[in-house]
């Protein structure tokens, strides 16, 4: 058996792989940005003690975890569809990854929050800060620094997991890739590109999310304790 | 187009349904095999294994699933090795789940305390009774309810054997609505046959978890 591989002419489409990767990124970004803001108000919701808020927050958090995002992509697009209104691809794919890490989100927040010692609020208190006040520097920051590790690593998962969009056609990386294995009958040689340049990208994230957490968390960064 | 959904539909999604079991249960012994080598090759003595057993996981983690399957079942009959749709998910699965096994497994061994290991090695146990005699059998019960955790996750996974052709539950819907074209109504079904597997899997990790008494934060795939 003789292997023949030859990179030579899938290299030549680096433009349109840059392009998948782009729109890759773009996915991961909005969808995360998004996800910690429904995050943090579904945690806020689940542990509110409203029993309709609490209960709506229940129901979506195990309805998504508890179903793959394939299904729930094509849920969200047939869904979309139905109402008439046509929605291009990538509007579509970001709408169902924020709804997907929203759900894992507002679990890791949750458990942010439910670390946050009592004794603590009680101090803040006690030192008169407001309200406001205690609710950002001693609740909320404090609960997101401390699942930071958690937060980030599921961020990076959902880049990975953005690939599922292509089977609507949203034009990322791994889109891009089933095109060009198709054209140039190059699977294996695409495919591993493909997967060295997510390594690449989920190397990227984490190293963006470390500066992030650097300029975030500057307590921590002045204690040295690693993110 | 045309007709509507009748028990032969739900046959076949039943049929598909347990397909979903089936392959999830490959997945889990596969990648447990494979996640027990990778955990003990991560703690291995021998430099050289340990970098390997890190860079295997390090590329799996950082690697869709999604593209592993294209890579088994498209990538290699170029290279002359032919797989079925059956293989390449068994294979995709096996591959992934073991990177992620193998790191919960890690942690969960070197989680046993300290003193364990260096009592066992005061009572002059070899490294082999060490492992199997005293650690791993505590790493088992700290690692019950991260893998029935996993578990849930493996079960969603399967859903991605259908991009390369293998019925499954997700691919079983896929060909019905293109018969149907009832998008909506069978994709629901779908997803709550999927939340019938997994939910009480979900549940019984938690109690586990809570039964050890120390909650812990799990990242999950999608």
């Amino acid at each position: 058996m003789k292997i023949n591989l030859d990179f030579g002419a899938i290299l030549e489409r680096w433009p349109s792989f840059v392009s998948g990767a782009i729109m890759t990124l773009e996915l991961a970004v909005i969808a995360t940005v998004l996800g910690t803001a429904i995050g943090v108000l579904g945690a806020i919701a689940r542990r509110s003690g409203h029993p309709v808020a609490t209960r709506v927050a229940a129901f979506y958090v195990e309805s998504i975890r508890n179903t793959p995002l394939l299904v729930q992509i094509f849920l969200v697009y047939f869904g979309l569809a139905s109402l008439g209104v046509k929605f291009p691809a990538f509007t579509v794919a970001a709408a169902a990854l924020t709804i997907n890490v929203g759900a894992y989100t507002t679990e890791i927040i949750r458990a942010g929050f439910d670390a946050i010692p009592k004794a603590q609020i009680e101090a803040a208190e006690g030192l008169a800060l407001s309200k406001p006040q205690i609710y950002w520097h001693v609740v909320m920051l404090p609960a997101i620094e401390k699942v930071y590790p958690a937060l980030t690593s599921q961020f990076v998962l959902l880049m990975l997991a953005s690939s599922v969009t292509s089977q609507i056609s949203a034009e990322e990386l791994t889109a891009v890739a089933n095109y060009i294995q198709s054209d140039t009958y190059r699977a294996f040689e695409t495919y591993i590109l493909v997967a060295i340049a997510y390594v690449a990208l989920s190397l990227v994230m984490r190293a963006g999310f470390y500066g992030l957490g650097l300029v975030m968390f500057p307590r921590r960064r002045r204690l040295g304790t690693p993110l | 187009m045309g007709g509507s959904l009748n028990v032969n539909h739900l046959a076949f999604l039943a049929n598909g349904a347990l397909w979903t079991i089936g392959l999830s249960l490959i997945a889990l012994v596969g990648g447990g095999l494979a996640g027990f080598v990778v955990a003990l090759a991560r703690i291995s003595p021998l430099r050289a294994v340990r970098i390997l057993a890190a860079g295997y996981v390090q590329l799996i983690q950082g690697t869709p699933l999604l593209v592993i399957m294209f890579l088994t079942y498209f990538g290699l009959p170029p290279l002359g090795i032919t797989v079925s749709p059956l293989t390449a998910a068994s294979v995709s699965l096996t591959v992934y789940v073991g990177a992620y096994l193998g790191e919960i497994w890690r942690g969960c061994i070197e989680s046993v305390p300290k003193q364990q290991w260096e009592a066992a090695e005061g009572l002059a146990l070899s490294r082999t009774q060490r492992m199997m005699r005293v650690i791993l059998p505590q790493a088992v019960r700290i690692a019950t309810p991260p893998t029935v955790g996993f578990m849930v996750q493996i079960i969603k996974n399967t859903s991605l054997a259908s991009v390369v052709g293998f019925v499954e539950l997700a691919r079983a819907g896929q060909i019905i609505n293109n018969a149907l074209f009832e998008p909506f109504l069978i994709y629901l079904i779908i997803a709550v046959v999927y939340f019938a597997l997994c939910y009480p899997v979900s549940r019984l990790s938690r109690r586990l978890e809570a039964s050890q008494g120390r909650p812990r934060l799990s990242v999950e795939t999608a």
